[in-house]
């Protein structure tokens, strides 16, 4: 192998880095090292001259390998690997020593800063010593996406790349899509009815020629890789056949059986034989076995008997449904945090203590009460309502430590439109601060605490409790410095939102990862805030944090615009930074096929380990485990490391 | 780098940090000009699971002082899992560091997010802070006392 010619780079950054470390001695001292053949300082090296200067020290100089002293890797790889690619080097030669976040933006001394800043490069150059160039993997793909989740942000995401002219396979858990959006009345701050402009999004969805739509479904398994993903779907059997179905509820006038109407949150019942909501989609109805008397032995016919169409089928079975796709967007959305865990405000056990989605549906002209707010336990018009928020948010200590982000809006437009259809009645908010970020929004607020006569009170509520026909609120209000005790008609709750309770379950399957909290989590919070960190695999809406209808459509979109990006190569590429396995001493006892979170190992036919290039992220966990060495990660060996651990040590 | 006698002890300490949320960390510490140590050198891996034991007794042999090992939050790795095998692995090797003479006490694991680059700056300051205490290790300029050669 030639000598190396390594080059190096030491940025000043303005004085960001020079001010702590002493950037002229240490290009001085890096000059010496054994294999550096260039060294160089400047004053922006990212600027376009900075590029320039190396490109033109790569090419004169003949180096064969670069390290940028600079800032955090996170922050430039890409464009210090795109120059060195434009002048005809390798990329994954190109490597980053980080003098900048981990030296001298946290370090005061500046000889000790400098000292340590040497021997952050002096690891980096035995790195790129021992990196290799490596080519990107290509892969075909199908041209299919597949969206888990057909709520709002599913929706969006199904309609932009159907539109883009490819095939989506949308697959809705519930009888219907639609989502929360489909429960809510009006929609802040404009007071859109949610209906009215959701339901022709469901229509458009259940035509569209480029979208399979399955309801009733789940995503049992996933494997594959990016661009080949093979998708395993189980389709739950309705026992109603969508095409003869003509809705004309028959069925369920007559089903003996009934149980709480999870659309309407429990404030009704609906039978076993049922129909979410009129706009549903599909359009038709579905029979809940679980609340159905029995199918096996059938124990009832009752709705087969008076169904005209012939539309019901008790021998349905559950489908299993394989689909090949090349993206997949998650957007299973929220749920909201039980209620029963808020034993303060009584548990879920008080019938005139609500949630804010069972508000919507009282508020919701299609809901139960016809859009009269009439409360739970005995039907009368509430005269006095009192609006808790932060119902489990923002608490570490019992529930919840996030903001749940829409509570603030949503509540204020409760008692706004609570106002409005009970002009004499009287709204009290408990708030512990508003959060009124986005368009229009603190105006909303603000008319509705000054013209909606609606009172707000910063403080939290400590207790709830029936005492008769009431419910009475103790709760503190802290800017006048007083306990305050209310007799309320009814509580509204602005309940935390959860993550999706099938968000743990499809982390496993997509392997994906999610947060401490359980929603997914994106691939950088701010640049990368629809992509998980699997490849092909999209993140859009409520799953992946809690938010509102626009920024679940956004995001939506956005993810289908990733998909779309990727469905619309030739070919896909992979980082080749994976794992290699050295068949010469690999043993066969397959240690690393068990660690690989990936299933990215396999022992083939000849006794040895086999990476699967595509589906290996390079985490390296087997490296760790492998007993004889055989799998090593390519550009970051045991032997790369071990001399950066040695020279890391040794006195500069 | 000279190295003050006594009680001007100024120990080595290395650092693995996992690429998506310790070294997301350490920068944050860094964007938010916190102030810590110097004694840390940080050195990026993958994942906290590809921190073998090897790599830990190579470091304590070159003459290390401590280790330091960040990782994601159990149940927030990047590559699901590793961090998992980290912590298992970890208590293992701190019994063994035990039997070869080396305080386990020097060998910290510690789950840092990328949001938390107060934690990073709290745990580099207190580790280095025990490290002083506990004195140089007494792998450095003892051969004799090598629990491990390499291969």
């Amino acid at each position: 192998m030639p000598q190396p010619r390594i080059g190096i780079f030491v940025c000043h950054c303005g004085l960001n880095i020079k001010r702590t470390v002493d950037t002229q001695a240490i290009t001085e001292a890096l000059g010496e090292y054994p294999g550096v053949a260039f060294a160089t300082d400047y004053d922006y090296m990212c600027s376009d001259p900075g590029q320039r200067l190396i490109k033109e020290a790569i090419t004169e100089q003949r180096l064969t390998g670069i390290v940028i002293a600079a800032c955090s890797p996170a922050m430039h790889e890409p464009t210090f690997r795109r120059a060195a690619e434009e002048a005809g080097m390798n990329p994954y030669l190109c490597e980053m020593a980080n003098i900048r976040e981990q030296c001298s933006w946290v370090h005061q001394d500046r000889e000790a800063a400098t000292k340590k800043a040497l021997r952050i490069v002096n690891t980096i150059i035995e790195k790129v010593r021992g990196n290799h160039p490596l080519e990107p993997v290509e892969i075909d793909h199908v041209n299919k996406c597949l969206v888990i989740g057909a709520g709002i942000a599913g929706i969006q995401a199904a309609l932009d790349v159907a539109e883009s002219g490819f095939a989506v396979i949308l697959v809705e858990k519930e009888p219907t899509i639609g989502g929360h959006m489909a429960q809510l009345s009006e929609t802040f701050p404009t007071l859109d009815c949610s209906q009215c402009i959701l339901t022709p999004k469901m229509v458009e969805v259940s035509r569209h020629p480029n979208i399979t739509l399955l309801t009733y479904s789940e995503v049992v398994n996933v494997s594959g890789y990016v661009g080949n993903y093979t998708v395993t779907i189980r389709k739950n059997p309705t026992y109603v056949d969508p095409d003869k179905c003509n809705l004309c509820g028959d069925c369920e006038n007559v089903c003996p059986e009934s149980t709480e109407s999870e659309f309407e949150r429990g404030l009704v019942q609906r039978k076993a034989i049922y129909i979410p909501f009129r706009q549903a989609i599909p359009s038709s109805y579905t029979l809940d076995e679980e609340t159905c008397l029995g199918l096996r032995p059938l124990r009832c016919n009752e709705c087969a008997k008076v169904c005209d169409p012939k539309a019901i089928d008790y021998d349905m079975l559950p489908e299993i449904i394989e689909e090949e796709v090349a993206a997949i967007i998650v957007a299973t959305g929220y749920e909201l945090h039980p209620i029963s865990s808020l034993g303060e405000y009584g548990a879920g056990l008080i019938p005139d203590v609500i949630d804010g989605l069972q508000f919507e549906r009282l508020l919701s002209a299609s809901g139960p009460t016809g859009g009269e707010v009439r409360r739970p336990s005995d039907g009368k018009i509430p005269k006095k309502v009192v609006f808790v928020q932060c119902a489990g948010s923002r608490d570490p200590e019992h529930h919840n430590a996030y903001c749940s982000k829409i509570c603030c809006m949503y509540t204020s437009k409760h008692a706004l439109l609570y106002r409005h259809v009970v002009p004499d009645g009287e709204a009290v908010i408990f708030y512990i601060d508003i959060r009124a970020g986005g368009k229009g929004y603190e105006e909303f607020v603000q008319h509705a605490i000054e013209e909606e006569r609606i009172l707000y009170l910063r403080g939290k509520v400590s207790k709830i409790y029936r005492e008769g026909d009431h419910v009475i609120v103790w709760g503190v209000d802290t800017l006048s410095n007083r306990l305050v005790e209310i007799e309320a008609d009814l509580v509204v709750l602005a309940i935390s939102i959860d993550p999706h309770p099938s968000n743990p379950i499809l982390s496993k399957v997509l392997k994906i990862s999610c947060d401490a909290e359980g929603f997914f989590k994106e691939a950088h919070p701010k640049l990368r805030p629809v992509e998980s960190l699997t490849a092909g695999i999209f993140l859009a809406g409520a799953g992946e944090g809690p938010k509102d209808i626009p920024e679940a459509v956004s995001q939506g979109s956005g993810a289908a615009a990733k998909a779309v990006t990727l469905l619309v190569q030739e070919k896909l590429s992979h980082s080749p930074e994976v794992v290699d396995i050295n068949e010469n001493i690999c043993s066969g006892c397959g240690i690393c096929v068990n660690m690989c979170p990936y299933a990215a190992l396999a022992v083939n036919g000849g006794g040895v380990a086999e990476v699967n290039e595509v589906l290996c992220e390079g985490c390296g966990t087997c490296v760790s485990a492998c007993p004889t060495g055989a799998a090593q990660l390519k550009n970051m060996t045991t032997k790369q490391l071990n001399n950066m651990i040695e020279v890391a040590l040794r006195d500069v | 780098m000279s190295e003050p006698k006594n009680n001007g002890f100024e120990p080595n300490i290395i650092a693995f940090l996992c690429r998506w949320c310790s070294y997301a960390g350490a920068d944050l510490a860094g964007v938010s000009r916190m102030t810590y140590p110097s004694n840390i050198i940080p050195m990026r891996v993958n994942c906290s699971g590809r921190v073998d034991a090897e790599m830990i007794i190579r470091a304590f042999e070159k003459g290390a002082d401590g280790v330091l090992i960040g990782g994601c939050h159990p149940g927030d790795c990047h590559y699901v899992n590793g961090n998992y095998k980290t912590r298992r692995r970890v208590l293992l090797l701190k019994r063994a560091l035990e039997q070869v003479g080396i305080d386990p006490k020097r060998l910290h694991l510690e789950w840092i997010s990328a949001s938390e680059g107060t934690k990073f700056q709290r745990t580099v300051t207190s580790l280095t802070e025990r490290i002083k205490q506990l004195g140089p290790s007494p792998v450095k300029n003892d051969p004799a006392n090598r629990c491990y050669r390499p291969k």
